[in-house]
């Protein structure tokens, strides 16, 4: 049986101190003349406090609007700087931000679109020691991050302290927007209940974002939040909303909370915020999942087996797309078509491996370890490193 | 029966870059059993070595989740739809 909720109350309580300006009557009047917002439902706004975690692809056009529709209180979240490739998407910022903390810019944007709400910045990096606290404060959270071990963060903080969770997510074209943490709703652990293993499913920086998509789910999770916040129409609680841009498709699923969620269930196991970075199975920092008897190559290494008139064989697993952005002149077979292809390689000769950065070339050289190549290595780093170390002029992507 | 298999962004390398693929079971594991069938690299995204589905995917038959219907022995009609729906998460370098 699917989930029904209603909506709820809204979280703030109706303060009758609380009027509306001149000013604001004409800045929301276009809300005000609609019997679904109205005055009620402007006051309910200005009472509203939501927190936004990340001001990047998703958390521009969620910052945007809810500042636009006079959210009375937004929290921002993000430790990260403006750097030029965040502006394909990332609407808040512009050029001349380029170098600035994402918060002091995103902060500055909202408050020159609205200047009567409350901007609160938290420029800090989301973890288990200060999430209760950042979010305490708050009626509604939008979850805008860009990784695993803060999402569950996220959902465990807001099913703990019984705060609804607006999520959203995008891969390349495809959107997936839901809220979580509603009470008789299911939670993120209801429908993942464990994440992938790092390097099993594609970051957007391997396989990349139309810039547009982060806009589009980003905006309807402001709807949703708007919708919450005044209590009207349906929202997206137990329903996963499935959007794919390049079909410009929506489609629909059901979300059920799990009875034995660990979080949510009527047993709940876990109580306490956990090490996050641990459940993702990721430590520390960053590091290239390659195995560690894997044969590397350093791009130094390798010019200067080439300068050599070495006779290696340069194979590169990167997409068509990619091969056109810059190449070492290897020889294409993307790294999904290995397996088919594999009787195109000469197993006597001494054949080098590149990718972008080294991880999908470390999955090629175990392939073809297990297929019987000898004289196979995997060019540390990638094509990154080699633009680094050997050839500035070979572009960064 | 002939249901149709759609396939999510982060995996459509593996099946031959389609959105959607057609075939011919009665249950789902009959179906995600043909799908691996024809696209092998398929597998190891959708199932851990012990066979299982991984828990990072979801499969639902129409708009159902299969872990609250009869998980993989669900049963498939004519015109049904299958979704793979992984976890996706955004942006991050991991």
């Amino acid at each position: 049986m699917a989930t029904k909720v209603g909506i709820p109350e809204t979280p703030a309580k109706a303060n009758p101190a609380v009027t509306l300006s001149k000013e604001e009557v004409m800045r929301y009047s276009r809300h005000l003349i609609m019997p679904e917002v109205g005055m009620d439902g402007q006051l309910k706004l200005k009472q509203a406090k939501v927190l936004c975690i990340g001001t990047g692809g998703l958390g521009a056009p969620l910052g945007l609007y809810l500042a636009a529709a006079g959210v009375g209180r937004i929290g921002l979240v993000d430790f990260d700087v403006v750097d030029s490739t965040n502006l394909q998407r990332q609407v808040l910022f512009g050029t001349s931000d380029v170098g600035r903390p994402k918060i002091t810019a995103a902060a500055d944007r909202l408050r020159n679109l609205n200047p009567d709400i409350r901007i609160d910045t938290f420029e800090t990096h989301l973890s288990s020691d200060n999430a209760l606290d950042i979010m305490k404060d708050y009626d509604i959270v939008v979850d805008g991050t860009d990784n695993f071990p803060t999402r569950y963060l996220v959902n465990d903080a807001c099913v703990m302290l019984g705060k609804p969770n607006v999520y959203g997510s995008i891969f390349r074209f495809e959107g997936q927007i839901t809220i979580f943490g509603y009470p008789d709703g299911p939670c993120y652990r209801c429908l993942y209940p464990e994440p992938p293993p790092p390097g099993l499913v594609p970051s957007c920086a391997e396989g990349g974002v139309l810039g547009v998509l982060p806009g589009i789910v980003g905006t309807i999770q402001a709807a949703e939040t708007l919708k919450l916040i005044i209590g009207k129409g349906d929202p997206l609680v137990g329903r996963l909303l499935l959007f794919d841009a390049l079909a410009m498709k929506f489609r629909e699923l059901k979300l059920r909370k799990n009875p034995d969620c660990p979080v949510c269930g009527t047993h709940p196991t876990v109580t306490k915020l956990i090490d996050y970075a641990e459940f993702c199975g990721i430590r520390g920092e960053e590091a290239p999942v390659t195995a560690t008897n894997l044969p590397e190559i350093t791009p130094r290494d390798l010019k200067a087996r080439l300068d050599r008139g070495d006779d290696l064989y340069i194979l590169d697993v990167r997409e068509p797309h990619e091969y056109q952005i810059c190449n070492l002149n290897g020889h294409l077979i993307p790294l999904g078509e290995l397996s088919r292809r594999v009787n195109e390689l000469d197993s006597s000769r001494e054949i080098v491996a590149h990718c972008r950065s080294g991880k999908r070339s470390a999955d090629a050289v175990e392939f073809l370890q297990k297929a019987g190549f000898r004289k196979i290595w995997n060019l540390k780093g990638g094509i990154l490193a080699w633009s680094d170390e050997v050839d500035s002029s070979v572009p960064k992507y | 029966m002939a249901v149709k298999v759609m396939i999510p962004t982060p995996l459509r390398a593996y099946a031959g870059k389609q959105e959607s693929v057609e075939v011919q079971a009665k249950t789902v594991a009959e179906a995600l059993t043909a799908l691996t069938g024809t696209f092998g690299e398929l597998k190891k995204h959708l199932f851990s070595d012990d066979g299982r589905l991984r828990s990072f995917v979801n499969v639902y038959v129409n708009d159902e989740d299969i872990r609250y219907l009869q998980k993989d022995q669900t049963q498939v009609r004519e015109g049904d739809t299958i979704s793979i729906v992984p976890s996706i998460a955004g942006g991050a370098r991991i």
